[in-house]
């Protein structure tokens, strides 16, 4: 028969099992009524979508969390991942995040205490081996910088 | 077997490769076919023995590369049965094709009031086009939609193309849903109201017989890359007559008859729409690849994809959490299978096949608005060719089980 069997094997470097469970169940899915960060993304190349809402107090730190779409396990998993993240975080703890997080998909040199910074993130790595797929892991984090960004603008 | 698909494949270099430690299932002919030796020869023969400029020098290279670069012409004329060769335009791709006409013939006879008539089934390519003139020249756009099963609804056909309709375009095989249009009887409606019919041959002058005299089209278009040939060329077939009628879209050497500081007078076909040196080796290297499918003859070829595209829809409508997205028939209908699985999503499961050397497109495959119109964002898509067999179909298979117990876990 075509096709080896082993070759799956390889594919637990990208879909670790926190990354299945994310993808599964996600969490904060429900939408927000009102929201004072609310984005949308597209993947054109693969059609994932992604929305997310986020309420923030009076310091900037986020509230309530709402993040939902449809796509592949990468893509969902790492935006459920992400609502994680923003728990209890600020605006510029956020962004640190963001940061942290694409040098790690872009294999830079990333310190032992970094890597503790991004906790379950850390599950999110071995989509690096397989560069088409970086964009998917990294749709969420790319809208929300840029909504955060545009919201410091202002 | 109607083609000897054993002898085929020893054709093939590419298909002795490995993908990790699996053989190589290329099952993503829809995007681009691989090549046989023939057609790689060619080009190095070209480039190592007679490389010179067509049409101007008096040295035996150029007149060597001239004959092969007519020759070429003359052979994709007979293979989709264009009697006159100078009919047949060398283009980079398909995309162009359409976009000559658009501009070309669009800009001149397309005007506020007008309709341009496309089809559900279109490629980007085949909707970008007559969308910008319908934006540059006022006129409306129109779409024929598809059926539940996945055909255009001729119904709604013959109440869309009327006496405004200037042209209609439309491919002949879906890149998706792998369904056969009856391009013949689109051309009589729009014949019948005065209108012009491109004919997309994207995916079927590949993979069946084609003769624009039978289908009785205006203009007919393809990509050589789809067909054993190079990438970077295409052609742009269309009725002498109406080719003579429209002004050149692309200015510069080879199409022209006489220049002043003053103005410029064109060249006769084709070389009107061929400005500069062109794409000398891979327009000789697409002859090529047309002898080739000649040889096999492309009633063999269709029989064979058939047979291989009918056992395909067989064993993948047997998977229960796989569904297909065209004609679950085998009747007109190409060998292009797009397919969801209910609970992997296609980019999951294209890099998971992928580990197993099977080669497959996901995604929107340049037809969003018709992936979209079946509720989903994505698909995966298996499209077979001459070297594939029932084995890597069984391969594929075999893999969607796999991944399906792998995502399981």
């Amino acid at each position: 028969m075509m096709g080896g069997t082993s070759g799956l094997e390889q594919l637990d470097e990208m879909y670790e099992s926190i990354i299945l469970d994310h993808y599964r169940n996600p969490r904060h899915t429900d939408p927000l009524d009102h929201a004072d960060v609310d984005v949308e993304a597209q993947n054109p190349f693969c059609g994932d979508e992604i929305h997310i809402q986020l309420t923030l107090d009076d310091d900037g730190k986020v509230q309530e969390i709402s993040v939902s779409g449809r796509g592949c396990a990468i893509s969902q998993s790492s935006a459920s991942l992400l609502s994680e993240m923003l728990e209890g975080k600020d605006v510029e703890q956020a962004m640190e995040q963001i940061t942290l997080m694409r040098r790690m998909l872009r294999n830079d040199n990333m310190t032992e205490e970094e890597l503790d910074q991004l906790g379950d993130l850390v599950a999110l790595e071995g989509v690096k081996r397989f560069p088409v797929r970086i964009k998917c892991a990294l749709l969420s984090w790319t809208a929300l910088e840029d909504a955060l960004q545009e919201r410091k603008g202002k | 077997m109607t083609i000897d698909v054993a002898k085929i494949r020893a054709d093939f270099p590419i298909l002795e490769r490995r993908i990790g430690d699996a053989p190589l299932v290329y099952l993503d002919n829809a995007a681009t076919s691989q090549k046989p030796k023939q057609v790689i020869d060619a080009l190095t023969d070209y480039y190592t023995r007679y490389n010179a400029n067509v049409h101007r020098g008096v040295h035996t290279m150029s007149v060597e590369a001239t004959e092969a670069f007519e020759a070429a012409r003359a052979k994709v004329a007979k293979f989709i049965g264009a009697r006159q060769p100078e009919s047949v335009i060398w283009t980079r791709n398909i995309s162009e094709a359409i976009n000559l006409v658009a501009y070309s013939w669009g800009d001149a006879n397309v005007h506020a009031g007008d309709e341009i008539v496309i089809t559900a089934m279109e490629h980007h390519s085949g909707i970008v086009p007559w969308q910008q003139l319908a934006l540059r020249s006022g006129a409306t756009l129109r779409i024929i939609p598809r059926t539940g099963n996945g055909r255009l609804d001729m119904d709604a056909a013959r109440k869309i193309i009327n006496s405004k309709t200037k042209i209609v375009t439309a491919v002949q095989m879906s890149s998706v849903l792998g369904s056969v249009n009856d391009v013949k009887t689109l051309g009589k409606l729009a014949h019948e109201n005065g209108a012009l019919i491109l004919v997309d041959g994207a995916q079927s002058a590949p993979h069946m017989p084609v003769d624009v005299e039978d289908l009785d089209c205006d203009f007919f278009g393809l990509s050589a890359h789809k067909m054993l040939g190079p990438t970077g060329i295409g052609v742009l077939w269309g009725r002498p007559e109406l080719l003579k009628a429209m002004p050149p879209w692309m200015f510069g050497g080879d199409m022209i008859l006489e220049v002043s500081y003053e103005k410029a007078s064109w060249n006769e076909l084709p070389y009107k729409f061929e400005a500069g040196t062109p794409n000398i080796a891979d327009a000789i290297a697409t002859g090529v690849a047309v002898d080739y499918l000649s040889a096999l003859g492309m009633e063999n070829v269709r029989a064979h994809e058939i047979e291989i595209t009918g056992y395909a829809l067989k064993r993948l409508t047997e998977l229960e959490r796989v569904e297909v997205l065209g004609p679950t028939d085998n009747a007109d209908r190409g060998g292009i299978i797009s397919f969801n699985h209910a609970d992997v999503h296609p980019h999951d499961l294209g890099t998971a096949l992928d580990r197993m050397g099977i080669a497959i497109r996901t995604g929107h495959h340049c037809a969003m608005p018709l992936v979209r119109s079946y509720d989903v964002v994505a698909a995966a898509r298996a499209s077979f060719y001459i070297y594939n067999t029932t084995a890597e179909v069984d391969a594929l298979v075999e893999g969607i089980k796999q991944v399906e117990r792998y995502f399981q876990k």
